[in-house]
């Protein structure tokens, strides 16, 4: 670690965990739910954040002395927003149908609690280098968790990973039928495809969280 | 009629927070008891009544393709519509703050209790969805724009009241500890959401087309799969006659 000192590699690990943007500090959750019925767009999602969170903290960190601290949020503002415009034209020209499928939640990132919440619980009072490891830690335990869900999502809903078939193919060739587990009467749950069952995942996740660490456990 | 429609529409079918989980972070973070939230979901319909219609006209005149064709011809051809998200949040943010001006003027008592959420206000991604959503749906005018605003914020302060209100009664049942505060509020939002999904054919009277469409592919499928084990049959029956006949 000549690199990340131990306080810095801390920065990293810490949210991908014990300090979990989604599960603990409960940020970010309105794309972490309506992005995840597939897992290519939770990935996009993820990687898009990452961008965002990752460069804007260190944008921010850079202004925080001349920032004149009334009109903080505007600046903050303005600045996740043009980001935010460089990866949705980027996504427009290289991923045309994806952007369509995330539709108005890439602008969402902007209203992103975890951007503004790390923009003003961390770059505001740290260095550069500090807070590029902070977003991107924190970047990476939102991913984390938009890709368990996105998987889970996915693999019952639909019966296939970033587009693959991997449980067999449910109609096959006419001679033999349906393959693989759909061959033994396996069917896709349709139910996991729509919007309420993420946030039952979610709120399933949380609970393993919490069984597996109980000093996280809220009083009520 | 359209108004009406589109207001139960947004209240009820795309609801914020149940179908599009817009607002989810102050959603969660805001509904420990009834009266704060009430004061949060109010603040909300004010704001989006305010900056859906503003963000319209934005839209209307200076961003969409051809849409500043009001200056002069020769400025028909622009689309400044990548620029939208850098106007809305700005819109809003300069409306959030004027708004917080307002209120601490004329209603100091509401100002204490509103205070803390206002700024929070400006990053509720149900504010930005608000417009995002009227832009991308193409809302045809000023007025079923306001229209839109006001109900999608009613469906909000609904859905923020539920579940506060359950949140304060759930304190007395005896949840896994593992699941106390975030977990359950979790599931039992995602039980409201699925709940509402019931809305869904409240203006439609349930969408009779495209079920007809899918039985009718059912039945010939059926049919289908009805021939086919006839054919086998026949063949079959066929064979043994054969053998019999050997």
């Amino acid at each position: 670690m000549g690199l990340l000192s131990k306080k810095d590699a801390k920065l990293i690990t810490d949210p991908l965990t014990d300090n979990n943007p989604i599960t603990i500090q409960v940020l970010g959750i309105c794309s972490a739910l309506a992005i995840t019925a597939e897992l290519k767009a939770s990935i996009v999602m993820s990687i898009s954040v990452l961008f965002v969170l990752g460069l804007g903290n260190v944008v921010i960190s850079l202004m925080r002395n001349i920032i004149p601290s009334k009109i903080r949020i505007i600046v903050q503002l303005i600045v996740v927003a043009t980001l935010v415009i460089i990866v949705d034209l980027v996504l427009k020209a290289f991923a045309y149908e994806l952007s369509k499928t995330l539709s108005v939640f890439v602008g969402l990132i902007i209203t992103n609690c975890i951007i503004m919440g790390r923009f003003e619980a961390f770059a505001l009072g740290n260095g550069p280098w500090k807070s590029f490891l902070d977003g991107i830690g924190n970047a990476l335990g939102y991913g984390v968790i938009l890709i368990i869900v996105g998987f889970f999502r996915e693999l019952l809903g639909s019966g296939t990973l970033l587009g693959f078939p991997v449980l067999g193919d449910p109609i096959g060739s006419p001679e033999t039928g349906p393959t693989g587990l759909y061959g033994l009467g396996y069917e896709n749950n349709g139910f996991m495809l729509l919007s309420p069952m993420a946030l039952i995942v979610v709120g399933i996740i949380i609970w393993v969280q919490r069984s597996r660490n109980k000093a996280l456990i809220e009083e009520n | 009629m359209e108004h009406v429609e589109l207001f139960f529409k947004s209240i009820f079918i795309d609801n914020m927070v149940f179908a599009t989980f817009l607002g989810m972070c102050s959603y969660l973070a805001v509904s420990k008891k009834v009266a704060t939230a009430v004061g949060l979901g109010a603040a909300v319909i004010f704001v989006l009544a305010v900056t859906v219609p503003l963000n319209w006209l934005l839209d209307q005149y200076i961003l969409q393709e051809g849409a500043l064709a009001w200056l002069g011809p020769e400025y028909a051809e622009y689309d400044l519509s990548f620029l939208s998200f850098i106007m809305f949040i700005a819109t809003i943010a300069t409306m959030v703050q004027l708004v917080e001006i307002i209120v601490e003027k004329f209603s100091p008592s509401l100002y204490n209790s509103l205070g803390i959420f206002l700024p929070l206000i400006a990053v509720n991604c149900a504010i930005l969805g608000g417009s995002l959503f009227m832009q991308s749906r193409e809302i045809a005018t000023l007025g079923l724009a306001t229209t839109y605003g006001i109900g999608s914020g009613i469906g909000w302060f609904l859905a923020i009241l539920a579940i506060a209100a359950i949140r304060e009664k759930i304190r007395y049942s005896s949840v896994p500890p593992a699941l106390r505060g975030l977990g359950i509020t979790f599931i039992i939002t995602g039980l409201m959401a699925i709940g509402f999904m019931s809305f869904g054919g409240m203006l439609t009277g349930g969408d009779e087309e495209t079920k007809e469409e899918k039985t009718e592919m059912v039945s010939t499928n059926k049919t289908e799969e009805v021939k086919e084990v006839v054919k086998e049959d026949e063949e079959k029956i066929a064979d043994n006659i054969k053998e019999i006949q050997k």
